[in-house]
């Protein structure tokens, strides 16, 4: 058996060392004030979208439901402030598609809704059932419902669980705060997760830039009180972007390699952000469900970047407000970290469930360098962590030759954005793989 | 009006690395050479390098004006290839025929084939060897000027490279390893200061412009043919171009294998053919043909060495 803990990470192929611009890292994340209003997306999941269970000129409470769905790959949505349901609109998501909305005004009061009762937990089945109703969704950017993650089908089994606060993204700092000011939550979550669902090792696996971290949580973890048979214990990574992608992740905690469109479960593991496994243990004390999320707000352009706590649909704009607002004027908002995340057209966008960032920045920061020709430097190869040759990819694509695209594995491209970073000549390489992806979507469905 | 915000593809963030700062890079580990020359050789090889470098560039930029592209001379490339071609010609030879040389490298062999990243030999190389055809008088035999000839009073001031020499058995007229080492031999005006190649193959691995992975195999592989046939070991590495074209041409990244395996393989063809050509062939030295065979290759090696894609399953072959 393979299930003993790697001394250090095993080999992962390329990456990049990206700055990491931890500027929020050493402050304590502050409390936003309720907002005036929140606006919360019927899709803020992988997944279909809810159906609001309100009507205009409902009287809500935090933490009722509000939204649900029949689809068993959903999460339901619940109110993040107490008020009155003003509308239920259309709203445009960060990448552009338009889905209904609840509006809430809140009435200032944050009052509790009587259902917020602590769930009772005794089986695996009534842990995803609890997780379910929680509206818990991946909160490391990807939004996959984690009812669904923690519900293994049968013939798999889960022998490890891989809590990710390797937070790679330059600026983010949400997790390192959460593991921060958490602590105890993560690993009570880590222990009802392993117990429930009879995991026989936790790794939780830590960038090495986050040194406070890995003392925070190993003082708990290597505590032969809370775990005596000793199945819990962090792993520091290397700080080199792309560490905290599944792929890479599972395989320098494991040195299991996850085949094309495959899960982490068809290799034994369950892997689950940070901040979702310390709410996991926060819910099901309390039973408030996901209505609030730690975001870090950051960037030249923010007067004061910090970490806040801030009621889900909560509008950027009043975020930012009470960060201090602009000091100088945005010319590009990004949901998400720079590597990945996605540059909003307007910050009168809510705030959702799995966003971590919103990173505003000034004039010097927003462009990009012009493109010049490919000089075959390589430099896109080596740093492949999905070991692909991205500027033949481009070329493909640019050939519209999808036979060739899908023999080079463009389908095993994760747009972690690696060759972009390193690429001398400014290549748009991701954004033609994204074309080459969607050339194969269209030539398979014709 | 307040400007509207900036909407583009992830990622945002950039290394800051770019195509003008390699190829400065790649200058900058010239220069000990270039310095090198002008010791060993005088003025004459700082004209050589001056003329050449200044037709590269005005090729470039004449080239890329007449086929109405945007200009890329500020890229540096071309004083990349300048350097280079002049550091493949003799001291002693007629700025014209660097000229000339300059015309081949930069519009035949680059600029037709769609400039920067398009060729598929490399340039300088291939002027140079279109000049040794086109003007055998003054790129082979004895023409070479010998080491500190402007300020030597001796009646013969050209002689053979090295490699000429051991050719023609003349074994006794081969300097010693020490003024090998340092330069003072008859050759091409860049290729003779061994110390100043490796100081600028050393400055290129520290600087991340080039892995060691070329010279090292394509030196070694030669030591190690040099070995097996019981040839001076020593001598086969100081002399020829073998580490001008190991640190700086073979590793050019357009005409070379774009990952590890195709590397490896691609400079180990070059250490063979450079050797096959010394010992067998009626040419002294192979360096520059071997290199631009392996160019050629590098498309087929490409074909057999690219890498697995993570966790995709292998290629079902139909039978």
């Amino acid at each position: 058996m393979d299930l003993m803990f790697p001394k250090k990470p095993y080999r992962t192929h390329g990456g990049a060392h990206v700055p990491h611009h931890k500027n929020t890292a050493q402050m304590e994340s502050a409390v936003m004030p309720c907002p005036s209003q929140v606006i919360l997306p019927m899709q803020q999941h992988v997944g279909a979208p809810c159906k609001p269970l309100v009507a205009k000129g409902d009287t809500v409470l935090v933490g009722q439901k509000i939204a649900d769905s029949q689809a068993y790959v959903s999460a339901p949505i619940h109110a993040s402030v107490s008020g009155t349901v003003s509308a239920i609109t259309q709203v445009m998501l960060p990448g552009g598609q338009f889905v209904e909305a609840i509006v809430i005004d809140s009435d200032g009061q944050m009052t509790v809704s009587p259902d917020v009762k602590p769930p009772v937990v005794e089986t695996a089945e009534d842990l995803i059932q609890a997780v379910r109703e929680s509206g818990l969704v991946g909160l490391g950017g990807a939004g996959f419902p984690a009812h669904v993650k923690l519900n293994v089908p049968e013939g798999k089994t889960l022998d490890t669980l891989i809590v990710n606060v390797a937070e790679c993204e330059p600026y983010i700092t949400a997790d390192n705060r959460e593991a921060l000011e958490n602590s105890w939550a993560v690993l009570s979550g880590v222990y009802t997760l392993r117990d429930l669902l009879h995991l026989k090792r936790v790794i939780i696996a830590v960038e090495d830039n986050k040194p406070d971290v890995i003392e925070a949580l190993r003082k708990i973890a290597d505590n032969p009180k809370m775990d005596p048979e000793d199945t819990v214990r962090v792993l520091p990574l290397k700080s080199q972007y792309p560490q905290g992608a599944e792929k890479v992740l599972v395989q320098a905690c494991t040195n299991r390699v996850i085949p094309l469109g495959k899960l982490p479960a068809d290799v034994g593991c369950l892997v689950m952000n940070v901040t979702s496994v310390a709410f996991l243990a926060n819910y099901l004390k309390t039973g408030m469900p996901l209505v609030s999320k730690r975001v870090t707000i950051d960037g030249s352009a923010v007067e004061y970047p910090k970490n806040v706590i801030v009621p889900i649909g909560t509008k950027i704009s009043e975020v930012i407000s009470f960060c201090g607002g602009y000091k100088k004027p945005p010319r590009k908002i990004l949901m998400g970290g720079p590597m990945m995340g996605i540059a909003l057209t307007t910050d009168e966008l809510p705030i959702l469930k799995q966003n971590n960032g919103i990173l505003a920045f000034a004039e010097e920061e927003a462009g990009l360098p012009e493109p010049t020709e490919c000089i075959r430097c390589g430099r896109c190869v080596s740093g492949c962590p999905m070991h692909l040759v991205p500027t033949l990819l481009e070329k493909y694509t640019e050939q519209k030759d999808t036979e060739q695209l899908q023999k080079l594995g463009i389908l095993c491209c994760m747009e972690c954005g690696t060759c972009v970073f390193n690429c001398p000549a400014g290549r748009p390489l991701v954004q033609a793989i994204r074309l080459g992806k969607a050339l194969i979507r269209k030539a398979g469905t014709k | 009006m307040e400007k509207k915000l900036i909407v583009s593809s992830s990622p945002h963030l950039r290394s800051g690395m770019t195509t003008q700062k390699i190829m400065l890079d790649v200058i900058i580990a010239l220069m000990p050479a270039a310095a090198a020359a002008c010791v060993i050789f005088g003025w004459s090889a700082l004209l050589i390098m001056v003329v050449s470098v200044a037709s590269c560039v005005l090729c470039e930029y004449i080239c890329r004006k007449v086929m109405k592209r945007a200009n890329t001379i500020s890229d540096l490339s071309a004083v990349v290839t300048g350097l280079l071609l002049a550091f493949n010609l003799p001291a002693n030879i007629n700025p014209l025929i660097a000229v000339f040389g300059a015309v081949v490298a930069i519009v035949v062999v680059k600029q037709m084939f769609g400039g920067i990243g398009q060729n598929f030999v490399n340039p300088a190389l291939t002027a140079r060897i279109v000049l040794m055809s086109s003007f055998p008088a003054n790129m082979s035999g004895t023409c070479w000027p010998i080491p500190f000839w402007y300020k030597s009073s001796a009646d013969a001031l050209t002689s053979a490279t090295p490699l000429g020499l051991l050719a023609e058995g003349k074994t006794d007229q081969i300097p010693d390893y020490l003024q090998m080492f340092l330069g003072a031999r008859g050759g091409c005006l860049g290729e003779t200061c061994a110390l100043a190649l490796l100081l600028g193959g050393i400055y290129l691995v520290v600087r991340k412009v080039i892995t060691p992975v070329i010279p090292v195999c394509y030196i070694g592989t030669v030591a190690l043919f040099s070995l097996c046939l019981g040839r001076d070991v020593l001598l086969d590495l100081l002399s020829g171009g073998l580490l001008l074209g190991a640190i700086f041409m073979a590793t050019d990244y357009t005409t070379s294998p774009i990952d590890l395996k195709g590397k490896i393989i691609f400079a180990v063809g070059c250490g063979v053919l450079t050797m096959l050509i010394r010992v067998f062939a009626s040419l002294p030295e192979g360096v520059s043909y071997s290199i631009i065979l392996m160019n050629i290759m590098v498309p087929l090696i490409e074909r057999g060495t690219r890498p697995k894609p993570f966790g995709k399953e292998p290629e079902k072959h139909e039978a």
